[in-house]
């Protein structure tokens, strides 16, 4: 009954979302599923169980009230029955126990299956309060370096390394996969093989901080052609300004302190504290996802990034408003 | 009679305050704990309002990042460390003496001296909290981010001394709690007929022994990562990360059994006087205990799950995390079928137990799920996380733990709690504890990450947050009738009955509230259940001097006279001695020198204490 | 109150004893086992953060054996002058008590002397790397069990030279004398940690 009620009252809840581990959109997250359900059973009735013998214990209570012997010594047959309920209790237990063991073990197999030769392969570096993620590929064209976003194939494993740089972050996408930190000093891995397509939302899951609760991942999954698609865009270099505006905001950006923290590919920009902005456009959101990208948001990042996103390590940029307005034209021009 | 005011006049402190301060009854002293202990839970728990309040509303503007950091790791650390161990320890301080009928705890000073420096770990980091510069990386505050690089400034430097505070209290009354337990228990209470409450403290006492130790040299090494330049967390000079997670969860899965064996003690009390039957299965119930004792200790890995450590080794930890469910299970069983098989009167005491039995047996499954490793990472640092660690902390030790208190304030007041008051507290408790934490179930799985001080709108999880916190205000109101309960029951001028449960247990045949030498005699057992098997006056042995304070010293199992020993007097030292460990834990968080110049006055009130008094007859002064 | 009914006395039991019956000895032993566990606790770490490292140490020399094994040579012949003195404690000898008092003080300044050159020796500092933190960890926990029980030994000594011990105050010194047991047998282990595994163990 438990199990059915708690199901009732998430289906209710919506067991669907973009950021939630009951909407299993990948291999991991459905075997983690398996798991899920057999301990609501095996759970569910032991719970279920105790609870009825607590109602009889208490049912059993409220009648003796109602007797008037005197029950300070317990009758000696009386325990002897309960002494083999007790054996027959502590069994059942040791078999619910061994049942969920033998079911996570068996699963935790599933998922620890040898590493496919034909996996995507990225790296994902946390930093305090954002994620820089590198696709790598044998062919140094071939890479791609962008931030707070992936993109996966669908039906296909990508094997992604986690890194950080300063402290433990956590790399947490519940639709695909469980978390796994990210340890200073140290590569831990997680492969995740998507079978649906869709946006997901991810979001570091080990205090790292002032704004630890905004850090986000926004993940979308592609079919085989978006993929490629996605991947031949982000490959290109970076798109040269094409109006007098976005000239001058290339210029903005080169003279100003951005050079010295960011990369554009194709420029003389190769800044690497902050995210690579070569296809900063193309992103749906900003500053790890605390900000939603437009030109407006954009400028006020730019000027004012602790008023968005306190403790950020983004320093305040001050520029007169045409040549913000030149930079933010020339930025959200790099799609 | 003669004895007894001679008794009285022996084991008498000074009046007024200085009497107050140089006090080494483990009654006052313990009723201090408590008191004190109870302060710093209604602190934690404002703290947890504020907090709720924040989170009640997406993108909340309550308070901001900053402040809400330093909110949650002070919640964190005043429950665990100033709260659930300390109260735990209060009750045991106070009950253990007169439950094994003897009649002071082992090292009284040593009792006064661990209240003192608990009292000023506890003002210490709340005097660092509202001067800004509170703790703010959580209760169990990972490096690097607790390191020198990503913490600069002295918060978490304050949080690490109040570690090293709390943790040379809980350890001296760790010492004494199993001196009195294993060497002053009454001639008859063999370790076969020992109650179940002095078996808890017993097995919790050594496992504070064995855990803070860890937590110690956790603390000590972040210390001088932080002041001296060490590196034993530092990746780059061959440190490790890592090295604290092991050590302090080490300690960390150790504590929160450490605050739930006294509870289970608890509940076997009041089960048995309540069920008007001797327990049943009580040989089960003792291995279960030792067992949990034993087992707490090879858990730790499992909060460290996701940090990318051999997989092999990851399933010995998921079995040894279930496993430890079966002693839990069989003891439920063994209490249930007490009060089945008993005749219950379900006062107040009876329902917090009941309360327990619901709400711990949950947060035990929500356990057993996440012992195993993929579900775990799914549910690790989420609110999910939060809610089981509530359910086992709230309804597996505060539940007993009220329910202890309706039970045992008769014999610390020789006054009864309001009864319908006492009803009101237990619902409203239990229905907001529950409104409050369940949703946090669904929450965790829906995505919710844990340590946020806020989160965005289109998430789903704004209903599940609202309901958190209007639980949360729920908690609170039942707290202010407990509160007031207590404040009107202690006013008035109504007695209780000396044994108004009808218990079992041997601290019922002292007077309510105790003599201060506790029993003019050496009570003299001759069951498990001395109180119901002798129904008239209780045997007993006499020949402990009156004209100095003495105790009847037995063996460690069968509870056989040995010696008599001298207890040392009432002594301002202990408080000397705490005021200069305080100079010197304080000091050290600015300079290592610290340590050097506060050992000075540590060391002239330690000696001061120890050093013999010529006036008394025949005894050398005692720890 | 529960009327109590006198069925014996024991006021013909001896106020003292040695050993497990006296209350002392229990603290003492308590107190073993904590510290003992925080050097095991020690001992570990020291273990972790080697299996970290490729080498032992990870750069630079080894401890210096010289002073290090000067204190475990006193370190153990002390204990000939503590075991005496435990003997003689017992036998109620008060004048030896005195003597093995002031002994063991002697013994005691001696190794910390020596202590302080060996820090010096170590051939590394405490913030070079996580190797010379350990060490300086292990090192800086037993001097400070030396300086505490050389400090306890000293007021013992003047308390005993004042008055006369009573069965009490022997029944102190006799766990004093254990303590430093548990001193000299925990620098055996620290001592194949610090001295012995760097160089060799890897």
């Amino acid at each position: 009954m438990r199990p059915a009620i708690f199901s009732a009252i998430l289906l209710l809840a919506g067991c669907r979302g973009r950021q939630n581990a009951l909407d299993f959109a990948s291999d991991q997250s459905s075997a983690i599923g398996d798991v899920w359900h057999l301990m609501l059973v095996v759970c569910g009735v032991m719970y279920l169980l105790m609870m009825l013998l607590l109602g009889w214990a208490i049912w059993r209570a409220l009648k003796a009230r109602a007797a008037s012997h005197d029950a300070r010594t317990a009758a000696p047959g009386v325990d002897r029955k309960w002494r083999a309920a007790l054996a027959a209790w502590s069994a059942l237990i040791v078999l619910g126990l061994f049942v969920l063991a033998g079911g996570s073990f068996l699963v935790d197999r599933r998922l620890a299956r040898g590493e496919d030769p034909n996996a995507l392969q990225v790296r994902i570096t946390a930093s305090e309060w954002w994620w820089q993620v590198e696709y790598l590929d044998p062919a140094p064209s071939h890479t791609i370096v962008t931030a707070n976003e992936l993109h996966l194939p669908v039906d296909r494993p990508t094997h992604v390394e986690l890194r950080s740089n300063d402290v433990i972050h956590s790399f947490w996408v519940p639709n695909l996969n469980g978390k796994t930190d990210l340890i200073p000093g140290r590569s831990n891995f997680q492969t995740l093989t998507p079978r649906r397509t869709g946006r997901w939302r991810g979001q570091c899951a080990e205090f790292c901080g002032l704004e630890h609760a905004r850090m986000a991942m926004d993940v979308t999954v592609h079919d085989a052609a978006g993929f490629a698609e996605w991947q031949a865009a982000q490959r290109a270099l970076a798109k040269a300004p094409d109006t007098p505006r976005r000239t001058e905001g290339q210029h903005v950006f080169m003279t100003s302190t951005c050079a010295s923290c960011h990369t554009i590919a194709g420029t003389d920009a190769s800044g690497k504290v902050g995210p690579d902005l070569t296809h900063l456009a193309s992103r749906h959101s900003l500053a790890a996802g605390a900000l939603p990208l437009d030109a407006k948001t954009l400028a006020a990042w730019i000027s004012q990034p602790h008023a968005e996103k306190p403790g950020t390590n983004m320093p305040a940029t001050d520029l007169p408003p045409d040549r913000l307005g030149a930079l933010v034209d020339y930025l959200m021009s790099l799609r | 009679m003669n004895t007894a005011r001679e008794l009285d006049a022996t084991w008498a402190d000074a009046p007024g305050w200085r009497g107050w301060i140089a006090t080494v009854d483990h009654k006052r002293i313990g009723r201090r704990y408590l008191v004190t202990a109870f302060v710093f839970f209604i602190m934690g728990g404002i703290l947890a309002l504020v907090m709720r309040t924040q989170l009640a509303y997406p993108n909340g503007h309550v308070v901001g990042p900053d402040r809400y950091n330093q909110l949650f790791s002070m919640h964190g650390s005043s429950m665990m460390f100033l709260f659930a161990v300390p109260v735990m320890e209060a009750v045991a301080v106070y009950i253990v003496p007169l439950m094994c009928g003897t009649r002071n705890i082992a090292f009284p000073r040593l009792n006064a001296f661990s209240y003192w420096i608990y009292l000023f770990g506890g003002i210490m980091i709340y005097a660092a909290f509202f001067l800004n510069v509170g703790p703010e990386t959580g209760w169990f505050s990972y490096v690097p981010l607790a390191g020198p690089q990503f913490s600069p400034g002295k918060r978490t430097d304050f949080w690490a001394q109040m570690i090293t505070f709390t943790e040379v209290a809980a350890l001296a009354v760790a010492i004494e709690l199993i001196v009195t337990i294993l060497k002053m228990r009454a001639p008859g209470m063999t370790l076969a007929r020992m109650p179940l409450f002095l078996w808890s403290m017993l097995v919790t006492s050594f496992m504070v022994v064995f855990a803070m130790p860890a937590v110690m040299l956790a603390s000590s090494f972040l210390i001088m990562d932080r002041l001296v330049g060490t590196h034993y967390y530092n990746a780059a000079e061959g440190g490790d990360p890592l090295l604290w997670q092991h050590l302090f969860w080490f300690f960390g899965h150790p504590e929160v059994y450490i605050i739930f064996l006294p509870a289970l003690g608890m509940v076997s009390s009041i089960t048995q006087t309540f069920a008007r039957r001797p327990v049943f299965g009580r040989l089960a119930l003792v291995v279960s205990l030792v067992a949990t004792g034993f087992l707490a200790f090879g858990l730790w890995v499992h909060h460290m799950f996701a940090t990318g450590l051999p997989r092999m080794g990851n399933s010995f930890y998921t079995a040894a995390s279930m496993m430890i469910a079966l002693p839990s299970g069989v003891q439920i069983f063994c209490w249930m079928v007490t009060l089945g098989t008993g005749r219950p009167k379900f006062s107040t005491p009876l329902l917090f137990v009941i309360g327990f039995f619901i709400t711990f047996v949950l947060g035990g499954l929500t356990g057993v799920m996440q012992a195993s490793v993929p579900l775990d990472l799914q549910l690790h640092d989420t609110y999910f996380v939060v809610a089981h660690f509530h359910y086992v902390l709230i309804g597996g030790s505060v539940f007993p733990l009220f329910g202890a208190f309706f039970y045992w304030f008769p014999k610390f007041t020789g006054k009864a709690l309001n009864e319908t008051a006492g009803k009101w507290t237990f619902w409203l408790f239990f229905t907001g504890f529950n409104v409050t934490f369940f949703p946090m179930h669904i929450a965790g799985l829906q995505g919710m990450p844990r340590r946020v001080y806020t989160y965005p709108g289109d998430m789903g999880w704004g209903l599940w947050n609202l309901m958190s916190t209007a639980g949360s205000y729920l908690i609170a109101i039942s707290m202010l009738v407990f509160i007031v309960n207590v404040v009107r029951t202690l006013r008035s001028r109504e007695t209780a009955a000396e044994n108004p449960w009808d218990a079992p247990d041997l601290e019922w045949a002292a007077a309510s509230p105790p003599a201060k030498y506790n029993f003019a005699a050496v009570p003299v057992v001759t069951s498990d259940t001395p109180l119901w098997t002798e129904r008239d006056a209780l045997g007993a042995l006499s020949g402990l001097r009156d004209d100095r304070p003495e105790v009847l010293i037995t063996s460690a199992v069968e509870a056989a006279p040995q010696i008599r020993w001298g207890m040392p007097s009432p002594s301002v030292w202990p408080l000397v001695t705490a005021l200069g460990l305080t100079v010197m834990f304080v000091w050290s968080i600015f300079t290592p020198w610290g340590i050097v110049w506060g050992a000075i006055p540590f060391a002239i009130g330690a000696t001061v204490w120890f050093w013999p008094k010529r006036s008394q007859p025949g005894l050398e002064s005692e720890s | 109150m529960r009327p109590l009914r006198i069925t014996g006395d024991i006021g013909g039991l001896p106020d003292h004893a040695f050993g497990p019956a006296s209350l002392g000895w229990w603290g003492t032993v308590g107190f073993m086992l904590i510290e003992g566990m925080a050097f095991l606790l020690a001992a570990g770490a020291y273990f972790y953060l080697m299996s970290d490292e490729s080498t032992w140490p990870p750069g630079g020399q080894p401890p210096s054996l010289l002073y290090g094994t000067l204190f475990t040579a006193l370190a153990v012949l002390s204990e000939a002058p503590n075991v005496w003195l435990s003997r003689r404690t017992h036998a109620g000898d008060v004048r030896a008590i005195r003597i093995g008092l002031w002994i063991m003080v002697a013994i005691g300044v001696a190794l910390m002397v020596i202590r302080g050159f060996e820090f010096g020796a170590l051939n590394v500092r405490w913030h070079d790397n996580a190797y010379g933190s350990i060490l300086w960890a292990l090192m800086l926990m037993h001097t400070v069990h030396i300086a505490t029980d050389l400090y306890d030994t000293v007021v013992l000594a003047v308390i005993v030279a004042l008055h006369a011990p009573d069965s009490r105050k022997r029944s102190d010194v006799a766990d004093n004398v254990m303590y430093w047991h548990f001193v000299v047998v925990t620098w055996l282990a620290i001592y194949v940690l610090v001295y012995l595994l760097p160089g060799h163990a890897k």
